[in-house]
């Protein structure tokens, strides 16, 4: 089979083709994550210091909840996704997505979604102003009309999501070129597949909350109203059911992302694959019970406090092995230090130091200290910069050989990792201090005494911000002049991809699948 | 023998003001210990994690950075082959578990510590509304709203952080705190007394707070910590704490104060006022109740906050205007002003909207006419 | 792609919407889940239903305190609150409270009340055999009315447990009752 494929905007429109439709996915999410960068330079541009100097408080909420939400959903979610459509069926040998027309429904649900959430911000009334967990009643009863607009825009979202997620289970269940068995599946692969199922779990209870809101705002019910007999904080157990399992959504394709990364460039065999994939498992079903540590302040009984509190520690255990098992790999091999070992290391690093804050939180007595803080904002943009991020990034210079078939200029990748690791730092680092200082999370103006946190934060996100910039011109440069990419671009790489491919990948690949031995 | 003892007292003094300064940074880095034994519990657990986590990162990093050192290419050419080992896999995952038994022990006995309000020597009850907080001493005849006090710059210590009535309560004494809300979800904290709970409308939710004695005469500040609207930045929680026998005087004071009040406005109803006295009184309480939402030109935040200017409320029947300033209006962002103000201020505000910005209707509203709608109905 | 393969994807796919189906009503059956849970544990507070009041055991030896809390939500002008502030009972006594409320605006309002008990558990054994909450009320402009509630305590309460709090929240649900009767006509 050649490479025959429509050019121009149909080839986009009507392609079925998983690269095609992860390289969409991908420059989607890059997008949506320049929009909700622009949003976090105004929240840091009016955190500069106190006072009111840019923006009054109810857009400064707007932001907010708009940052979260495009983060969230429109940049670390679908980014994921376009890994996953790029690598999945190149990894275990397939041809495609086992779904390819729905891939492309999937996708091309996600501009509608974000452009009906973008529009609120120019209605009357302004976008979503109740942060991005939008708790009931400041969602319901009080949220403004185009509250309506982001509940279609997250049901969109979500069935994207969760057609996506068919997706990669069917491909991984039904389309393994013969001899690849579920325990030699790159951890890639295993991480996303575990990912799927969380999100068939959890994407359809958040479609339920927001249906809930709506018939609530519209419908005369109350399920969140007190004066109807319902409960504001069942809103909280039911958004954080959801919540919790979406923070390891988030994540656990970053894993497995590094999972690969770190042995290449070790020039050494993955340490404890299998304990690898049961503790991915293990942290994704702990998931489930743990959701209410985000809430220790609602009154709950002591019981309930207890349960949580334990639950979510013991995250902390595979969540160790993981960590663990990545120092082991490095241990002893031959290191090298590529621009994606970089961003891999800085990875395991710095989302050590974001599971570290986990743990803090995780204790009840303390997390009164620490709840709603700047403590909580540092934790998950630990967690979630230099880990999903980080884990993005990495991947985008690893297999941009690959899919592109051209070689990055390493310094320029360099440039990039120090930058960010020295801004990400600069930017989130000081969060913790103003946090245990006692600065509320989600204010728009605050006391002279964390002035100086603040203002370092606001200039490690101004770079911060630039730096992803300065990314979008390395990427650019090396599409249309990086020197050619070798078949294997990486001396310690493994992996059907790289030993069964060439560089860039073709159109059609493994249309007759691979043998795997 | 003298030099060196004099650089010895020097090198002594240098120390002691280097190490002086190296605790005053941490401690500004650091979470405050508070004044409570639950709060100096609180920030005990809190630094043991922390000493915990350093440790772990320690070993972790510096295994680490051992082989970025020693076993990068250029100096371990051929990397070696294990790629498992149950054995260290079991310990890596046995030790953790011991190390977070080691630290829920203590969490567990301060968090039942923590959560266990009963006899109290006295209640308050916390009310949260958009974007204030209401005191009501549950065993005496005292309530008050409690404003940020928005007279302060940036410039000022206590930016956004102070408040025009603080809570009061005594030193030594158990105070049981029932916190609720009266619109959306706020939450109450107060980070000296390790205090937080989330204020939410239809329930109650209880928490509490002893002051040792020696801390009388202090104020500990802080924040609603729950997103709950436009102005959740500037709703602060302020603590006063005074001696049992200073507390006495003071609930004293505030029921003379009340039966004073009662009395002054029992007088201002009785008076005519005319137009300029409103106006100016009018603005002065415009600008502290309705100016954050109906902003101080009157042109609002649409849709949720309406313009006052040209609306058909201020320019309309006078006893409609009335009724929703007293009563407020259901399902919206308007609160009943009745019980908050005096029937004065509540005449003076009502002529102030329906004269300001061009408005001019030419009403005088009278503190009469505000008793007359009340006793009215 | 085959025709077995393709058997093979539809079997999976359905299983999986099954899945995504079960999960989207979870979500709702979540709510009845967390009612029942909340029942039995008294996690949130709420009291039960309508309780009856038939040969209790009265427990002379106890004393438990119980206290009224009143708080009226944003919107609701009327006034509200209990004649005492609170009382000493004895578990398994029956006891009544008075509360009133006023409506002083100029036109009919329908109010809701909420009750809500702190410590939670202790929700589990307080039992209402009358309450104005189990009902709305409507107050013509200017109505004044006076509504008892009569309670036991269960002699269960445990033993630590010495002093109680009952608040109600009353809301304004006019238009909510309107906008229902709205839809149905």
């Amino acid at each position: 089979m050649g490479d025959h494929h429509p050019t121009g905007f149909t080839r986009w429109l009507y392609t079925t083709n998983h690269k095609d439709i992860g390289s969409m996915y991908l420059w989607f999410s890059f997008v949506m994550f320049l929009i909700g960068g622009a949003m976090a330079m105004v929240i840091r541009a009016e955190l500069y210091q106190p006072g009111l100097q840019f923006v009054e408080p109810n857009f400064f909420n707007q932001m907010t909840t708009m940052h979260g939400l495009i983060m969230v959903f429109g940049a670390v979610m679908p980014s994921m996704v376009g890994l996953a459509n790029w690598l999945i069926p190149m990894m275990i040998g397939a041809p495609d997505m086992a779904l390819p027309r729905m891939n492309n429904w999937s996708f091309w649900i996600l501009p509608f979604a974000f452009f009906l959430l973008l529009s609120s911000l120019f209605m009357e009334g302004g976008a979503p102003n109740f942060g991005w967990t939008f708790y009931a009643p400041l969602s319901t009863t009080f949220g403004p009309p185009s509250t309506d607009f982001f509940i279609l825009g997250v049901h969109m979202m979500g069935i994207s999501s969760i057609m996506g997620a068919i997706n990669v289970i069917v491909t991984v269940f039904n389309m393994r070129a013969p001899g690849m068995t579920l325990m030699k599946m790159p951890l890639f692969v295993w991480t996303w597949l575990i990912t799927a199922f969380l999100l068939i779990m959890v994407m359809p209870v958040l479609a339920g909350t927001v249906t809930m809101m709506l018939t609530d705002r519209h419908f005369g019910t109350a399920f969140f109203d007190a004066a109807g007999g319902g409960d504001p904080v069942m809103f909280q157990h039911i958004f954080w059911f959801f919540g919790h399992p979406e923070v390891y959504i988030m994540i656990l394709p970053a894993f497995g992302v590094v999972s690969e990364i770190i042995p290449t460039f070790s020039r050494k065999k993955l340490f404890g694959y299998s304990s690898m994939v049961y503790a991915t498992a293990s942290i994704a079903l702990l998931s489930f019970i743990v959701w209410a540590h985000h809430m220790f302040a609602v009154g709950m009984p002591v019981a309930g406090e207890l349960f949580f509190m334990i639950a979510t520690m013991l995250i902390a255990v595979p969540t160790g092995v993981k960590v663990f098992n990545w120092v082991a790999t490095m241990w002893q091999g031959s290191l090298t230090f590529e621009t994606p070992m970089l961003f891999s290391i800085a990875f395991v690093i710095l989302f050590t130091i974001g599971g570290f804050s986990g743990v803090m939180l995780a204790m009840a007595p303390v997390d009164f200290q620490y709840h709603d803080t700047y403590f909580v904002v540092a934790h998950f943009h630990y967690v979630l910069f230099p880990g999903a991020i980080f884990g993005t990034t990495a991947a985008v210079y690893y297999w941009l050989p690959k899919w592109a078939g051209k070689m990055y200029n390493e310094t320029a990748g360099k440039i990039h990792f120090w930058l960010s690791m020295i801004f990400v730092n600069l930017t989130f680092f000081p969060m913790h201090f103003s946090g245990l200082a006692g600065m509320p999370r989600r204010i728009p103006d605050y006391n002279m005494m964390f002035a100086d946190f603040n203002m370092w934060a606001s200039i490690g996100a101004f770079g911060l911000g630039l730096t992803q910039i300065y990314f979008l011109v390395i990427v650019l440069l090396t599409l249309k002049n990086g020197k050619k990419a070798e078949d294997k671009q990486w001396e310690g790489a493994s992996g059907l991809e790289w030993d069964a491919l060439p560089s860039p990948a073709p159109y059609h690949t493994f249309s007759t699948p691979p043998k795997v031995d | 023998m003298a030099i060196r003892r004099k650089l010895i007292a020097g090198i002594a003094s240098l120390l002691t003001f280097v190490f002086n300064g190296v605790v005053q940074a941490a401690s500004d880095l650091n979470m405050r210990p508070g004044v409570t034994e639950t709060s100096n519990e609180a920030f005990n657990l809190h630094m043991m994690v922390v000493w915990v986590m350093v440790a772990i990162s320690v070993v972790v990093f510096g295994a680490m950075i051992y082989s970025f050192i020693f076993h990068r290419k250029s100096k371990h050419p051929t990397p070696a082959k294990f790629s498992h080992s149950t054995l260290v896999e079991m310990i890596w995952t046995i030790i953790p578990i011991l190390i977070l038994i080691y630290l829920t022990i203590p969490a567990v006995k301060l968090l039942i510590k923590m959560e266990d309000a009963s006899n109290p020597e006295m209640s308050i009850q916390v009310t949260g509304s958009q974007w204030k907080w209401h005191y009501k001493y549950l065993e005496h005849d005292v309530d008050f709203f409690s404003n940020l006090d928005r007279s302060l710059t940036e410039k000022d210590e206590n930016y956004l952080l102070e408040v025009d009535n603080a809570l009061i309560i005594p030193a030594d004494t158990k105070v049981r705190f029932l916190v609720t809300a009266s619109d959306v979800i706020h939450s109450w904290w107060v980070p000296d007394l390790a205090v937080k709970k989330d204020a939410i409308p239809g329930f109650i939710n209880e928490t509490w707070t002893s002051i040792p004695a020696e801390h009388a005469g202090k104020t500990f500040r802080g924040q609603c910590t729950e997103l709950c609207g436009k102005d959740h930045g500037f709703m602060p929680v302020v603590v006063k704490v005074l001696s049992k026998a200073d507390f006495k005087a003071w609930l004293a004071q505030k029921d003379e104060e009340r039966i004073a009040a009662e009395k002054a406005a029992a007088e201002a109803a009785a008076q005519s006022w005319d137009m300029e006295k409103l106006m100016t009184l009018g603005k002065e309480v415009y600008d502290a109740k309705c100016g954050m939402c109906h902003q101080a030109n009157g042109l609002g935040l649409p849709p949720a906050f309406p313009a006052l200017k040209d609306s058909p409320i201020a320019l309309g029947p006078v006893e409609a205007h009335i009724d929703i300033v007293v009563n407020g209006k259901s399902g919206t962002g308007m609160a009943a002003y009745g019980p908050q103000l005096t029937d004065a201020e509540l005449a003076a505000v009502i002529t102030y909207e329906r004269n300001a910005w061009e408005n001019n209707t030419g009403d005088k509203v009278q503190p009469a006419d505000i008793q007359a709608f009340k006793a009215g109905n | 792609m085959n025709e077995q393969m393709q058997q093979q994807n539809k079997k999976l796919i359905l299983r999986l919407m099954a899945i995504i189906g079960g999960m989207f009503l979870f979500a709702f059956a979540l709510i009845p889940l967390y009612n029942v849970f909340c029942d039995i544990t008294g996690i949130n507070g709420k009291t039960r239903g309508q309780a009856l009041y038939q040969n209790v055991e009265i427990d002379k030896k106890r004393v438990v305190t119980i206290e009224f809390l009143t708080n009226i939500n944003r919107g609701m002008p009327w006034a509200f609150g209990s004649k005492v502030k609170s009382m000493e009972v004895h578990p398994g006594e029956l006891n009544e409270v008075i509360f009133y409320a006023k409506n002083p605006s100029k036109s009919e309002i329908i109010g809701q009340s909420v009750p809500s008990v702190s410590p939670g558990e202790a929700a589990l054994y307080l039992n209402k055999t009358e309450c104005f909450c189990f009902d709305q009320q409507k107050l013509m402009a200017g109505e004044e009315v006076e509504m008892p509630m009569k309670f036991y305590i269960d002699a269960d309460l445990p033993e630590d447990i010495t002093r109680l709090t009952l608040s109600y929240q009353l809301f304004n649900v006019t238009d909510a009752v309107n906008a229902a009767k709205g839809a149905t006509k």
